[in-house]
């Protein structure tokens, strides 16, 4: 210990230095591009102008407010969703019951493919004519007409809304099974002898401990979702009429498809502040939990 | 016992299980089967989970009417190969560096490395595009490749340190007493001590490539033959008519690899992964 604390060398700076040149070339140095982008009127063409604020000026007079909304919308939705179904699985999985080992492999899958493999599939499963979930409703007698589920606004914000849970629930049940499965025996064993009932102790055990992980996961899940591009570009391209069109979505189409690469970076600044925002948030979040947790030890 | 259920409980437990799983592994079920049904008979009025036409065929068919399939299955594993390679290359060092030595800003350096993460290549997507464009990088692997490293570094950083942190010190005093160099030191004593914690780092950043390669490979290539999976089999989804029963064939062959790498590995898979969520 002494040994390092003597030696002022270059050494770890030196390890740092390929990790670095990546992160300055590819995120650092970019998000740097953008925000001098954004304040220029840059497209196809070589040449290009300063123009002070008129590109947040624009998009703020525009739709944008309301893409904003949408976006908040739909991950709120897509959060919410993901951290009720996740936790349910999470206490299901965590359930002392023969086969729960296989049961924990057959959870993973969604994760673990690509996510343009996984929202194929369930292209074909929202597809009206002969898509499963039209066919399996109209079976039962819910629906008595083909229902093509990506063609209306409202079905098409729910469906992308579903595919990306599913996408993003095994994550976020195997974190909570472990957040649970971290918790001493102890702690139950006594609650058990007292004569607590099972649905006590996990309002008053499990929960309570588990609550700082479910707070985490739904941060970083809000995160992972307010950046999603695959799910919602592979079923929808933003539509139909912009129902589905998320900050993400519209950056893309504007920079990418329509070549307005100033616009684009407004856009894309206004992404990094809220990215920023939650991002602190995550942090101010650990330090406490970081500061919480000695107490919580034993 | 504490864990004794009783038999409604058994019936409750069994039955959200059901249900859970039904949730997550439909899709999949689903896509087999749709594999396996002649074209004809998948646009059958009424729906019909089971038929009697069922066969391989697409597995066959879909070759020769996805002529770069191969290509394309090749560039995947290609791509998430080198993103993997380099990405460790960064890794290493830096989680050696954070776990073990004292210098000012660690923390917030740390910090900062693990802040990229909150990023996705969809935000970087306008000046990437735009440099690629000025040093003629578009329509290379390197285009695809580079972009995906920086986002396997941060977790991998992460993962790592948190391994390195719990090997002894002693380990590499002594080496450094016997004289050995520090690169010496990290490269023969420490990489083969943490070689459990790499592979970890290994599986879940190959894994991550793989996932993510659509955005790069769509914005930044447009020939065809370098194209990744997800974005060759993109070009048949988007058809007016779909030829559905091969995609899904295709999709299935193509997400086999990782589905071996999970189902072999996933023991230190979800180790790796959940680490945060358990206190040291």
């Amino acid at each position: 210990m002494a040994h390092t604390a003597k030696q002022k060398d270059y050494f770890p700076y030196l390890l740092l230095v390929p990790a670095t040149l990546v992160m300055v070339s590819i995120v650092a140095y970019p998000l740097i591009e953008t925000f001098r982008l954004s304040f220029t009127n840059t497209g196809m063409s070589q040449n290009y102008e300063y123009v002070g604020l008129a590109n947040y000026e624009k998009i703020m007079s525009r739709r944008f407010p309301e893409v904003i909304a949408r976006t908040f919308y739909w991950m709120g939705l897509s959060v919410a969703l993901k951290m009720l179904i996740g936790t349910l699985g999470a206490v299901l999985l965590n359930a002392m019951v023969p086969g729960r080992a296989l049961f924990r492999i057959l959870v993973m899958p969604p994760w673990v493919i690509p996510i343009a493999i996984g929202v194929f599939i369930w292209g074909w499963m929202y597809n009206g004519q002969f898509g499963m979930l039209s066919g399996m409703a109209q079976r039962i007698g819910i629906l008595d007409a083909p229902f093509e589920f990506l063609a209306y606004k409202n079905s098409a914000f729910m469906a992308t809304i579903v595919t990306d849970v599913w996408i993003g629930v095994p994550m976020v049940t195997l974190y909570l099974l472990a957040a649970m499965q971290s918790i001493s025996r102890d702690l139950y064993e006594a609650a058990w002898v007292d004569g607590a009932s099972r649905f006590y102790r996990f309002r008053r055990i499990t929960l309570p401990l588990i609550i700082p992980s479910i707070a985490t996961m739904a941060l970083l899940s809000a995160i992972a979702t307010f950046n999603s591009f695959d799910i919602i570009w592979i079923l929808t391209e933003g539509g139909p009429r912009g129902a589905t069109t998320t900050m993400i979505i519209d950056t893309y189409k504007t920079a990418i498809s329509r070549f307005k690469y100033g616009e684009g970076a407004a856009r894309t600044v206004m992404i990094v502040l809220f990215l920023g925002s939650f991002t602190f948030v995550y942090f101010v979040l650990l330090s406490r939990l970081a500061k919480r947790s000695p107490n919580n030890a034993a | 016992m504490l864990h004794k259920y009783r038999w409604y409980e058994y019936v409750l437990i069994y039955c959200g299980l059901a249900v859970f799983l039904t949730f997550v592994l439909a899709p999949f079920v689903e896509a087999f089967v749709v594999s396996l049904r002649p074209l004809s008979g998948l646009f059958s009025i009424p729906y019909r989970f089971i038929t009697d036409d069922m066969s391989f065929e697409a597995y066959f068919s879909m070759w020769k009417n996805v002529p770069l399939l191969w290509r394309y299955m090749l560039n995947s594993f290609f791509i998430a190969t080198v993103v993997t390679i380099l990405g460790l290359l960064c890794i290493i060092p830096a989680a050696y560096a954070f776990a073990r030595f004292e210098f000012p800003a660690r923390n917030s350096l740390l910090g900062v490395f693990i802040a990229v993460n909150m990023f996705s290549g969809a935000v970087l997507i306008i000046p990437l595009f735009k440099l690629m464009q000025q040093y003629g990088l578009l329509n290379t692997y390197f285009a695809m490749i580079a972009p995906g490293t920086a986002f396997v570094i941060p977790t991998g950083i992460w993962l790592l340190r948190s391994y390195l942190v719990r090997i002894p010190k002693e380990l590499e005093e002594a080496a450094w007493v016997d004289g050995a160099g520090k690169i010496y030191t990290l490269v023969r004593v420490i990489i083969p001590v943490a070689l459990p914690g790499i592979v970890v780092v290994t599986i879940t950043a190959f894994i991550t490539a793989y996932a993510q390669q659509f955005i790069y490979a769509l914005t930044f290539n447009s020939v065809n033959e370098l194209n990744p999976l997800p974005v060759g089999l993109f070009q048949f989804f988007g058809r007016q008519s779909v030829v559905w029963n091969e995609l899904m064939a295709a999709s299935l062959v193509g997400i086999l690899p990782v589905l071996f790498v999970y189902v072999f590995l996933q023991r230190y898979i979800v180790a790796g992964l959940t680490a945060g969520a358990v206190k040291e």
